[in-house]
C-alpha cells in the first residue's frame, strides 16, 4: 500500500470509529426507568411527555435478581426509578439506596386502597409505592378436573387420573411456598426442621409432576397437556382468555401475597422528575392499563372502580376485594436463609 | 534415506521470521484475551469471596465455595451431568460415524451438498432447535397426533420431560460436529490401505476395525470431546426438554448467578466445570498428537 492509500485508509477508518462512538453522547433523558418488559404501556415515554414535557428512557429488566445485581454493583447509579418486588424494595431500603417518596408530590397517592398503605413491608410507602398485587393459586380445566380443587395438597399428592398432568412454579419462593402452605408453614418459613419437612414433601410430590413451568403453563393447560397447574392469578387468566373451561381458586390452606413496587433511587439525580413519574403511574386511567392489558389487579382503588364490569366477569379473579387479598401472607426477604431456599430446591430438582 | 536430511533440524528455527505472523495474530489475541481471557478470570475471581448478605460480593479470601462443590449433592449433580454427556457423547457418534462414512464414499461432487444437508440445522437458533424437540415430543405434539391419525389408541407417550429427551436433544444439537469431525479424517484417508488390507485377505469388517477405524480416531475423539464438553456445561437443554426435572450443572450455574444471588458459590462451580474441560480437551490433543506422530513415522518409511 502506498502513502495515499495508507492515509486514505487511516482517515476512513477513524471516520468510522466516531461514527460509532457519536451516537452514544446523543441521548439525555431525564429519567431511566427500569421495569419488566411489557409491563407499562408501550408509548408510556410519549404519553408522559405530553403530560410534563420530560423525557423518559425505559430499559428492560427480565428478573429481580438482574435489576438488583446492577444496582448493588453500581450503588444505584444510572437508575432512577426501578420496578422490583416487594421483598426487594425492602432490600434496598435496607442498604440505604431507596428515596423517601415525597407525598407532597404524589397527590395520586390518596387513588390507592386503604389496605395498601399499611403493607408490612413498607407502611405508609415511606419507599416504595405499590404498582401491582395478587396472589398464586391452582388454575385448572373444569372440564378435566373433579370438583373443585381446595387444596395444595390436591396438587402435590394427586389423584391417578391427575398424575403426570400437573406443573408447579420453577422460582424456588413459590416452588417452597406451596409446600410450606400446605404443610401449614409461613411461606417465609427459616426453621430447618420444617423446611426439611418440606423438601421431603416435595420430593414425593415431584414424582407424579409433569413439569416445573414460570412461562408456559397455562398454554399446557389450553392444549389439554397438564389439567391443574400452580399459577399466578394474572397468568391464569392469560389461560381463561384461550380456553373459558379454565379456572383461578385460592387454596382452603391460604396463599402468599406478592406485591410489585416503585422505587426512586437515592442516587437519583432527577428526583422531582421521578415524583412526577409516580405521580403519573398512580393517575387512574394511567394505573388501568396494567389491569385491562396485564390483567393484573392494581392496589389503585380509582383505577379498578373505572374497570369495565365485564372484565370482572371474564376473570373473576380481578375482582377479588382487597380485603381478601391482603389476608395472605406476604412474601418477605429470606437473607441468609435465600441460600438454604436455593440449596433445597436443588435438591428437589435434582432427587429421581 | 539417510541422505535425505542435508541440514540438521535446529536451523529451520533459526531461518524462520516470526515477526509477520505474530503482527498478524496479534489483534485477534488480543481481543480473545481482552474480552474472553480476562472477563473469565474476573468471575472465576469470585470463587474466592464471599457472598454478601443482600446478594453480592464481599471481598473476603475464603475457599469455602471450593469446599462446598465437593459437597455430595452437587457431586452427585456433577456425576449425573457427566452421565448424560457421555452417553449423549456415544449415541452422537454411533449416528455419526455411519453418516460421515456413508458421505466419504458418495461421488465426489455430491460429497459438498451431503454436508451442507448435515450442517443446515445450524443455520436455524439454538434455541428454537430445541423449541422444535417440544413440539414434537409433548402429549399433544406432532409425534403423539402421527400416532393417533396411524390407530394408536392408548395413553399418549410421555416423551418430553424426560431424561431421554434431554440427551435426543442434545445429540441432535451436537451431531453436525461430529460428522464433520469424523468426515474430516475419513476424507483424508489414504483408498490405497483399505485395498492393500483386502489384497492381503481382510474381510471387510476386519478392515474397517484394524485399519479404518484405529486412523480415523483422532476425528472421533475430536467430535467426541466436543460434544461432552458442550453437553456437560449445557443448561439450555436440561431446562427446556427437562421440565426442570434435571439438575445438571450448567442449571446449577444459572441457579447461583441469576436466582439464589451466590456468585461466589456460581464462580467456583464454573471453575470446576472450566476445569474439567480443560483436562478433557489436553487428553484428546495429546492422543491426536500421539495418532498423528504415528502417522508420520508409517509414512516416512
Amino acid at each position: 500500500m502506498n502513502a495515499k492509500n495508507r492515509l486514505t485508509a487511516t482517515c476512513a477508518a477513524a471516520a468510522l470509529v466516531a461514527a460509532c462512538l457519536a451516537p452514544g453522547a446523543a441521548s439525555a433523558a431525564d429519567l431511566v426507568i427500569s421495569n419488566w418488559d411489557g409491563y407499562m404501556a408501550p408509548d408510556i415515554a410519549e404519553q408522559f411527555k405530553v403530560a410534563t414535557g420530560l423525557e423518559i428512557e425505559v430499559v428492560n429488566h427480565a428478573t429481580n435478581e438482574e435489576v438488583m445485581g446492577k444496582l448493588m454493583a453500581s450503588g444505584g447509579k444510572g437508575y432512577d426509578v426501578v420496578f422490583v418486588s416487594s421483598p426487594f424494595a425492602e432490600i434496598l431500603n435496607g442498604q440505604g439506596l431507596a428515596e423517601p417518596i415525597d407525598k407532597a408530590a404524589v397527590p395520586n397517592l390518596a387513588n390507592l386502597y386503604p389496605e395498601a398503605t399499611t403493607l408490612a413491608y413498607d407502611p405508609g410507602y415511606a419507599f416504595s409505592v405499590p404498582y401491582t398485587w395478587g396472589t398464586t393459586g391452582l388454575c385448572y380445566r373444569a372440564d378435566l378436573v373433579e370438583g373443585t380443587p381446595d387444596s395444595w395438597m390436591t396438587l402435590l399428592q394427586p389423584t391417578d387420573k391427575l398424575k403426570g398432568k400437573t406443573t408447579m412454579l420453577a422460582t424456588d419462593r413459590w416452588l417452597m411456598a406451596a409446600g410450606e402452605l400446605a404443610k401449614g408453614f409461613s411461606v417465609n418459613e427459616k426453621d430447618p426442621a420444617k423446611l426439611e419437612e418440606v423438601k421431603n414433601l416435595l420430593i414425593e410430590a415431584k414424582k407424579t409432576l409433569l413439569a416445573y413451568d414460570d412461562t408456559t403453563f397455562y398454554s399446557k393447560l389450553v392444549s389439554a397437556e397438564a389439567s391443574l397447574v400452580q399459577a399466578w392469578d394474572g397468568w391464569c387468566n392469560y389461560g381463561i382468555t384461550e380456553n373459558k373451561d379454565i379456572k383461578f381458586v385460592v387454596p382452603k390452606e391460604g396463599s402468599d401475597l406478592w406485591i410489585d413496587t416503585i422505587v426512586v433511587m437515592k442516587s437519583s439525580e432527577n428526583k422531582d422528575a421521578a415524583m412526577k413519574f409516580i405521580n403519573f403511574i398512580l393517575d387512574a386511567k394511567n394505573h388501568a392499563w396494567a389491569a385491562q392489558n396485564i390483567l393484573y389487579k392494581v392496589p389503585n382503588k380509582a383505577a379498578m372502580e373505572s374497570l369495565d364490569k365485564a372484565l370482572a366477569e371474564q376473570y373473576p379473579n380481578m375482582a377479588m376485594a382487597p380485603a381478601d387479598l391482603v389476608k395472605y401472607e406476604l412474601l418477605r426477604d429470606l437473607g441468609t436463609a435465600q441460600k438454604d431456599y436455593s440449596r433445597i430446591v436443588s435438591e428437589i430438582k435434582a432427587a429421581n | 534415506m539417510r541422505g535425505r536430511r542435508l541440514r540438521p533440524r535446529g536451523s529451520r528455527l533459526l531461518s524462520f521470521n516470526a515477526t509477520r505472523p505474530t503482527l498478524l495474530a496479534a489483534p485477534g489475541v488480543a481481543w480473545l484475551v481482552a474480552f474472553m481471557v480476562v472477563p473469565c478470570l474476573l468471575v472465576l475471581s469470585y470463587a474466592f469471596f464471599q457472598r454478601g448478605v443482600w446478594g453480592g460480593v464481599e471481598y473476603t479470601f475464603t475457599l469455602e465455595n471450593f469446599a462446598r462443590v465437593a459437597d455430595p449433592l452437587y457431586a452427585k449433580i456433577f456425576l449425573n451431568s457427566a452421565r448424560i454427556a457421555l452417553t449423549a457423547t456415544v449415541v452422537a457418534i454411533l449416528i455419526a460415524y455411519p453418516a460421515a462414512y456413508a458421505i466419504s464414499r458418495a461421488p465426489r461432487m455430491s460429497q459438498p451438498i451431503l454436508l451442507f444437508f448435515a450442517v443446515l440445522p445450524f443455520w436455524s437458533n439454538y434455541l428454537i432447535r430445541t423449541y422444535a424437540w417440544i413440539v414434537l415430543l409433548n402429549r399433544e405434539g406432532l409425534i403423539n397426533n402421527l400416532l393417533r391419525t396411524l390407530g394408536y389408541t392408548g395413553e399418549p407417550l410421555s416423551m418430553l420431560y424426560t431424561e431421554s429427551a434431554v440427551i435426543t436433544g442434545l445429540v441432535y444439537n451436537y451431531l453436525p460436529f461430529v460428522i464433520l469431525a469424523i468426515y474430516s479424517t475419513l476424507s483424508r484417508l489414504n483408498p490405497e490401505l483399505m485395498e492393500a488390507s483386502r489384497d492381503l485377505g481382510a474381510g471387510p469388517v476386519r478392515t474397517f476395525l484394524r485399519v479404518t477405524l484405529p486412523l480415523t480416531l483422532s476425528g472421533v475423539a475430536a467430535g467426541g470431546v466436543f460434544v461432552f464438553v458442550l453437553s456437560i456445561g449445557n443448561f439450555v437443554t436440561p431446562a427446556l426438554l427437562g421440565g426442570g426435572r434435571f439438575q445438571m450443572v450448567g442449571n446449577l450455574v444459572y441457579d447461583q448467578f441469576l436466582t439464589a444471588n451466590d456468585w461466589p458459590f456460581g464462580a467456583a462451580l464454573g471453575a470446576a466445570l472450566i476445569v474439567t474441560m480443560i483436562v478433557l480437551l489436553l487428553l484428546q490433543a495429546r492422543a491426536t498428537a500421539h495418532a498423528s506422530g504415528e502417522r508420520k513415522r508409517e509414512g516416512e518409511r
